[in-house]
């Protein structure tokens, strides 16, 4: 063990002018080094218009207030807001979180302070971000999220997604998003008190066939769809023989899910005609463009901030220099692109 | 306002076979975001690994061009081992200073209580209440005590158990404050961090004595600022808060202790 002084007080600095110039460690990305290519970043999601494709996940970011600490959160394409209920949750007992190969599994369980204290405090304080706000419900019957679709149609969000997908919710969440008529029963109250709010409905990979449940979807009015949500998984510790999770089960996100929502981005835009909002795994530009060629109109970052807390500005940095290098004028010509084989 | 950045290790020590002390340049972090001893650093470790691991920061100073911080932390898998081998010279992704520390004063007079890699932190509030201090401080034998010369410079005295009584009082650290507590209860607050058994029990033995308490809470952590939920504590009254934004110090009487 060294002397006293590799251990440090707090002081005051007591002088000592900052001489010479140093190097940037800085993790921010800087706009300087890699100048950004004359690429129209704007896309239309069901007739909402965004700055960039890029939206912040649902449940990663809370209400914005912690990563705007980091940047301006009028850098981001949209924001999909902490998932929110009818009633205030206090979510599932920690641990909520296991770290897995590429990927993570969560197990919070919507913990939120309910939808009238969002628009009493959160959503004023999104509002002053030149970005798209979308809020996310989930509801224990189709009339909660009728009651909850009203409210914030009312308080004025851009877009708002409906959760059928959350796997760790014991009432509605996933069973809604498994079951057609379920789904399309959710959707038809959430249309009917939405107003002129587009509602996107968020499905679930835990299924079968997602497009069963995204043609019910469809066919019973949602603007638009969201996917996938997380994948169920499981980790056990093999010392005390005890799952990791509290609850024994979670949702899993990050880079291990990108195929597996690539694949169903791109069986969802063949079998209904509606716009995508693609997410699960997206950590950089190439994979955000995967899931633009497979058919999503934009795309969310989600488990990718827990690492980086850029990591959305630079999927948007590098998704635009992507688009550059092919020759495109647009981001949005990316969409729908992929060149299947035969 | 948190900052993240590279951090460039300007001195590795291991203290024991599982214990690592690593002084890092931070930039102006410390000038930026230092509220009290007892905070954060959240530490990318490799590429392969989703997770940062939140490393309780031992101590800290404000200095030009590049404030300065030391963190020690025990190799307990593939995250903490990858940080542990990194060299001096190179630089690791640092995000913070994260959370809230401790709620002290450098004129208080505080019983520092710390468990194993929970001695840390302790350092700093010894150093930040400025050698007024008692630290009580417990691990599981001799072979792996840390830091004992630096708190008995930085304290007025220093009380030692072991599980195993191969060092100091053969026991855990809760009697300890129960003797000291019965020889003097005028300090200001009992501050402590370690495993939660501890806390539990030294939460115990302050309130017995009418002493202030505050406790510094582990929870498997993601994000780290207090977006993502997942770091839940369960609060007495009912409510979950989380150990990144709330904490990672919480009031002892706050924490439900029975979960």
């Amino acid at each position: 063990m060294s002397e006293k002084k590799t251990l440090f007080l707090p002081k005051h600095n007591v002088g000592g002018a900052l001489t010479g110039s140093r190097p940037d460690l800085s993790v921010r990305p800087s706009r300087s080094e890699q100048p950004l290519p004359t690429v129209d970043q704007s896309v239309t999601l069901a007739g909402m218009t965004m700055k960039n494709p890029v939206v912040v996940a649902s449940g990663t970011f809370g209400f914005g207030r912690e990563y705007n600490q980091f940047y301006d959160l009028g850098e981001l394409g949209g924001i999909c807001a902490k998932g929110l209920t009818l009633h205030p949750r206090e979510g599932n007992p920690a641990p909520r979180i296991a770290e897995t190969p590429m990927g993570i599994l969560n197990s919070v369980g919507l913990q939120n302070p309910g939808v009238d204290a969002f628009i009493a405090h959160e959503l004023p304080f999104l509002r002053q971000f030149d970005t798209r706000v979308i809020a996310n419900i989930s509801g224990n019957t189709p009339e909660e999220y009728g009651i909850m679709c009203q409210k914030l149609s009312q308080a004025g969000v851009d877009m708002i997604e409906v959760n059928i997908s959350c796997p760790n919710v014991k009432a509605g969440g996933m069973a809604y998003g498994t079951r057609p008529e379920l789904a399309a029963e959710v959707t038809e109250v959430a249309k009917a008190h939405a107003g002129a709010v587009p509602v996107m409905v968020k499905l679930s990979p835990n299924v079968t066939d997602i497009t069963v449940i995204a043609k019910a979807v469809a066919e019973a009015g949602a603007d638009a769809l969201s996917l996938i949500n997380t994948i169920r998984g499981m980790r056990i510790d093999v010392n005390t023989r005890r799952p990791i999770l509290k609850m024994n089960t979670g949702g899993l996100s990050g880079p291990a899910v990108l195929p597996v929502a690539v694949r169903m981005v791109w069986e969802v835009s063949q079998a209904v005609d509606l716009p995508i909002l693609g997410m699960g795994g997206v950590a950089k530009g190439e994979d955000a463009a995967q899931l633009m060629l497979a058919g999503a109109s934009a795309v969310a970052v989600g488990t990718a901030l827990f690492a980086d807390p850029y990591a959305p500005l630079k999927v948007r940095d590098g998704l635009t220099q992507l688009a550059a290098r092919q020759g495109l004028s647009q981001v949005s010509q990316l969409t729908g692109g992929v060149l299947p084989w035969n | 306002m948190k900052v993240e950045r590279k951090c460039k290790i300007i001195s590795k020590e291991w203290l024991n076979p599982d214990a690592v002390f690593l002084v890092l340049e931070v930039g102006d972090m410390v000038r930026t975001s230092f509220r009290a001893p007892g905070q954060f650093v959240h530490i990318k470790c490799g590429d392969g690994l989703l997770l940062r691991r939140p490393i309780s920061v031992c101590s800290c100073m404000e200095d030009k061009p590049d404030d300065l911080l030391s963190i020690i932390f025990e190799v307990r898998g593939e995250g903490t081992e990858w940080l542990a081998n990194r060299p001096v010279g190179h630089s690791v992704d640092v995000l913070g200073l994260a959370g809230n520390g401790f709620s002290m004063k450098p004129e208080g007079r505080y019983l520092l209580v710390g468990g194993g890699i929970g001695v840390p932190p302790m350092m700093g509030c010894a150093q930040y209440s400025g050698g007024k201090s008692t630290a009580i401080v417990g691990f599981r034998s001799k072979d792996k005590a840390i830091l004992l010369p630096q708190l008995e410079d930085s304290c007025a005295k220093v009380l030692i158990a072991t599980d195993d009584g191969s060092l100091g009082y053969h026991g855990f650290v809760d009697a300890l404050v129960r003797q000291e507590l019965a020889e003097d209860s005028h300090y200001d607050a009992v501050l402590a961090c370690g495993p939660k058994l501890m806390l539990r029990n030294v939460a115990k033995a302050a309130e017995e004595f009418g002493v202030p308490c505050q406790v510094s809470m582990e929870e498997r952590m993601g994000c780290g600022v207090g977006a993502c939920l997942v770091c839940a504590c369960d609060m007495a009254d009912g409510s979950r808060k989380h150990v990144c934004k709330d904490g990672p110090v919480f009031d002892s009487k706050e924490v439900d202790w029975d979960v």
